[in-house]
């Protein structure tokens, strides 16, 4: 099917829920409020004239003023038995940032939302286990906002301080993995001369 | 005598029956392939779950990708499967090229097709080699290593590196391939063959191998389309998906190859499968230097590092060029607003690249839907109810890279 007929019947089938249709290289996205999503993925996936059992790919976007509405969640479908895609872009507003899981419909959605989550700070309601995937926990902020300079703001991680004393501490095992205090090491030092 | 014979052995029962308990596998694991960390909660032997954690490879590659231009972004995707550089190259590629529509002359699409093909080869060698080392086959390590040499000696002599090659360019490939070069790959293509013949002698009918792969990790082919599995990995549980086959990009439309499906979804069927792509992938880059056509390998409207930023600048004479004064154009019309998804066939699966242009020279955002990253996802889901050693072969047979998973 082609894609603008699919963003047809998406139309028909959600007449109050499809703020636009974008076309751009033969490629549509259609863009959706966020409200329904869950039902309208599901009716994609289990529709048999439609068959969008593949989730390709998940992501958000951050439109820092460039739109109204700031964030999108995008689903990109394909269907690998009638050979046909679509786009789902759903807004996601800055004060709302939140947005229903369908890891109900896919279960590979799991760790795309939780990605999704870390980068943008995106919630994503009914996830089974909604935590920090890439960044180490305790991590302030979210990366891929647009409002994330690039390098950090010259903030450190909270953790960081620990890792280096960690390795520190490390480091002064011997060949035999006895630890070795540097002090008490120089004070022997000195007992010799 | 005998209540008392019941009571000890009721002690000795009690005494066997062990708490679940957690045992860290990695992030310094040699079987890993990389620095992942799985927790196995184990009962005995059996797992009753892995949780994998990951990201101690993240380098915010999608990040930095917003702040250079398209043709800058190329050499950071050559950090993600950097088993296969190449192949990641041609992902980027053809992705900027669909979203700034250029056309790429048909002998860098054929060169790429090859190259592509040849990334496929080198991931497949590495995955066999270390997966046989995993199992306990040291000895096809050594093997496959022989021929991944000769073909990183061949990447080296069309771009000069074997491993970060950065040899494709927005538009076609850096430079042309030597007389040289086609003559070695096609030495090469006519040897292999009896190499693949080698391997499988070593342990396609070995009981060990076969006790060790068949019937572990199974997945169904609806679980593993939901699951979000891709490439042979997906294949190998029987569903025909391929993107070089399902949306055809470069040479794929020209060439002709079949695409090996299993039906168990067990390792071994997985590990059949990419066996038996390696015969394809030998196929095609065959067919590539016979019937690699004359001409022109980059297009000319390309952009590439000469202009990092912003619009194209044209120098135009003036109308009155006596007067010596020339002027610069700029040409915006590459850049324009839109987004595109496009997916290629990696080794390891689909590598879809996600663009959103804001009309500038360089990405808005750029997602990267690595294979590796969903196939660890599907982990906790394969290893549940397996023994603790499976977890090794099954891990192989996914066939994960940590730089992409991490990104």
């Amino acid at each position: 099917m082609e894609p603008l007929e699919i963003a047809q019947k998406i139309r028909e089938r959600f007449p109050d829920q499809v703020i636009q249709v974008e076309e751009h290289r033969g490629q549509v996205g259609v863009i959706v409020k966020k409200d329904r999503i869950v039902e309208m993925l599901r009716w994609l996936h289990d529709d048999p004239a439609l068959q969008l059992n593949h989730l390709a790919d998940l992501c958000g976007v951050d439109y820092l003023a460039k739109k109204d509405v700031r964030f999108e969640v995008v689903y990109n479908l394909y269907s690998i038995p009638l050979r046909h895609r679509i786009r789902i872009r759903a807004e996601v507003p800055e004060d709302d940032c939140r947005i229903d899981s369908v890891t109900s419909i896919w279960m590979g959605a799991n760790w795309h939302e939780r990605e999704c989550y870390d980068l943008l700070g995106i919630t994503f309601d009914g996830h089974p286990d909604l935590r920090r995937i890439l960044l180490p926990e305790g991590w302030e902020g979210h990366p891929l906002r647009k409002d994330y300079p690039l390098d950090g703001g010259g903030k450190r991680w909270s953790g960081y301080e620990e890792v280096v004393e960690k390795s520190k501490r490390l480091r002064q095992h011997d060949f035999y993995g006895m630890y070795q205090d540097p002090t008490k090491k120089a004070g022997l030092e000195d007992a010799r001369e | 005598m005998p209540e008392n014979k019941s009571e000890s052995k009721q002690t000795t029962v009690q005494h066997m029956a062990y708490e679940p308990y957690t045992v860290a596998m990695g992030p310094q694991h040699p079987a890993t392939h990389g620095v992942l960390k799985l927790d196995l909660e184990l009962d005995g032997e059996t797992i009753l779950e892995c949780k994998p954690t990951v990201g101690f490879l993240h380098r915010g590659v999608e990040k930095l990708a917003e702040n250079i231009s398209y043709a800058q972004c190329l050499p950071l995707t050559d950090r993600l499967d950097y088993i296969a550089a190449m192949a990641n190259n041609v992902a980027y590629s053809v992705a900027v090229e669909t979203l700034l529509g250029i056309e790429v002359p048909l002998r860098a699409k054929y060169i790429r097709t090859m190259v592509m093909e040849m990334a496929r080869l080198t991931g497949h060698l590495l995955w066999l080699a270390t997966h046989a080392l995993d199992i306990g086959a040291m000895t096809v390590f050594l093997y496959c290593f022989r021929e991944r040499e000769n073909l990183l000696d061949m990447f080296e002599e069309i771009c000069g590196a074997r491993l970060t090659t950065s040899y494709t360019c927005i538009g076609g490939v850096r430079q042309d391939v030597t007389g040289h070069f086609l003559e070695s790959l096609h030495a090469f293509t006519d040897e292999f063959p009896s190499r693949i013949a080698e391997y499988e002698t070593l342990i396609d009918k070995n009981r060990i191998w076969l006790q060790r792969t068949q019937g572990v990790g199974v997945v169904s082919a609806e679980d593993a389309v939901s699951l979000g599995l891709t490439g042979p990995t997906l294949r190998g549980s029987g569903v025909d998906y391929d993107v070089r086959k399902h949306m055809p990009y470069d040479a794929y439309p020209y060439v002709e190859f079949e695409v090996p499906i299993g039906s168990k979804g067990d390792v071994y069927d997985r590990y059949r499968c990419r066996m038996e792509e390696m015969h394809q992938s030998n196929s095609i880059i065959r067919q590539c230097i016979e019937a690699l056509p004359p001409g022109p390998i980059r297009a000319e409207d390309a952009p590439d590092l000469v202009m990092p930023y912003g619009p194209q600048k044209v120098v135009e004479a003036d109308a009155t060029f006596s007067s010596g004064i020339i002027k610069l154009v700029e040409d915006r019309k590459r850049f324009i607003k839109g987004d595109v998804y496009v997916a290629a066939e990696v080794p390891k699966g689909e590598l879809g690249f996600y663009f959103v242009s804001d009309g500038r020279g360089v990405p808005y955002r750029m997602h990267i839907r690595s294979p590796s990253y969903i196939h660890i996802g599907a982990l906790p889901f394969l290893c549940k109810g397996q023994m603790v050693a499976d977890v090794i072969a099954i891990i192989g047979s996914v066939d994960v890279v940590l730089g992409e998973c991490d990104r």
